[in-house]
């Protein structure tokens, strides 16, 4: 099996990268592929705290990429999810500690051990950017309906066509499906028409991702997170499976639910 | 009654909080999409000029071509100062 290496970015802070990062990481560990997570947020680390591990970090991103310590040892095992692990940030250096070509290099490195490579990316569109992109083959677009963060995932997804990466999938966080009944909020389909992009998943707004990130578990291991099922499907998509989408947010047979069909079926085909 | 027909219409006419967002969303991503890359504005400008010193002879060092935002839509405004104005119908006639 070919390993991936995929970015996690949407230009806007806030609306759930991390999150995503460790729930989609932790889902596909979960099914068998042995997944390495990588904080490329130097000087703001978070994805060890979502995940539970900020007591067991030793080395970090940049110890490693100086030379300073082994890749493998640097790298922390997840406690309950036996195929992640977590390459985590340096949390006193800051974004110009690390250089497009040794993200290049340390993504190669890290795809000789792991199927699944996720790059939790920094906000914003300056070098901490370029680094976490610059060893990605794929990318995901983490954005809410909300228009400040679209109108900044639109910008990632040209810069990031700029750079190659061609297709970015689209994860649509934090709907609230009472408010799209009432017409108060984009809906995934006003989001699509905008954004010229392949739908991967999308997530409700959910008290669970709160709750499991207060205990250090990732959504995806609590059974009764709806936040946590679709990160499940999302996971599942990325491994090459058909999955539906609920029809919580739109009933079948809207467009973006003809179109996410298509791509998977594309994708497979 | 009135109050709820007048809901339901000014719903289906437009005036949810979605609609707005999905209005200025359209505008704002078009106005931020609206950059050419620095090579493929000059090409635009050798073009243009190409094309208009067929009829205008014009100062190519002071000439700007610039995108710019008004009242919500956005054009593309090519100041061009302008030397002499060609009168033979030479280049007309092709």
């Amino acid at each position: 099996m070919s390993s991936t290496a995929i970015v996690v970015t949407s230009g806007k802070g806030g609306v759930g990268k991390t999150t995503a990062t460790a729930n989609i990481g932790a889902a596909l560990a979960m099914n068998g592929p042995k997944v390495a997570l990588v904080d490329a947020d130097i000087g703001l680390r978070n994805l060890d705290l979502v995940l539970g591990l900020e007591n067991r970090i030793i080395y970090d991103l940049v110890n490693v990429v100086e030379g300073r310590a082994e890749l493998r040892k640097a790298l922390i095992k997840h406690k309950h999810v036996e195929n992640l692990s977590l390459l985590p940030a340096a949390q006193t250096r800051d974004k110009n500690a690390v250089s497009p070509e040794q993200m290049r290099k340390l993504v190669s490195d890290l795809k000789k051990d792991f199927d699944f490579i996720l790059l939790d990316c920094p906000a914003g569109i300056e070098q901490g950017f370029k680094n976490a992109i610059a060893g990605a083959d794929k990318a995901i677009v983490v954005t809410t309906p909300e228009m400040s963060a679209v109108r900044d995932a639109d910008r990632i997804i040209g810069m990031l066509m700029a750079e190659g990466i061609d297709s970015p999938m689209l994860v649509v966080n934090r709907i609230r499906p009472d408010m799209i009944k009432r017409h108060d909020m984009l809906t995934v389909d006003d989001l699509l028409e905008h954004l010229k992009v392949d739908l991967l998943g999308v997530v409700p707004d959910d008290e669970s991702i709160i709750v499991s990130t207060n205990k250090g578990l990732p959504a995806v291991m609590d059974s009764k997170s709806k936040a946590g099922k679709e990160f499940k499907k999302i996971a599942a998509r990325l491994m090459g499976e058909d999955v539906a989408e609920a029809a919580a947010t739109a009933e079948p047979g809207d467009e973006w639910f003809v179109r996410l069909i298509k791509w998977f079926r594309g994708e497979r085909g | 009654m009135m109050d709820f027909l007048q809901r339901l219409f000014g719903r289906l006419e437009g005036s949810s909080s979605r609609t707005t967002a999905k209005t200025r969303l359209r505008l704002v991503l078009v106005q931020d999409r609206a950059t050419l890359s620095p090579g493929l504005m000059e090409n635009l400008k050798e073009d243009l000029i190409a094309v208009i010193t067929k009829y205008i002879e014009i100062d190519e060092t002071n000439m700007k071509v610039e995108f710019s935002d008004t009242d919500g839509s956005v054009a593309i405004v090519a100041s061009i100062p302008v030397k002499e104005v060609k009168r033979t119908a030479g280049a007309l006639s092709k």
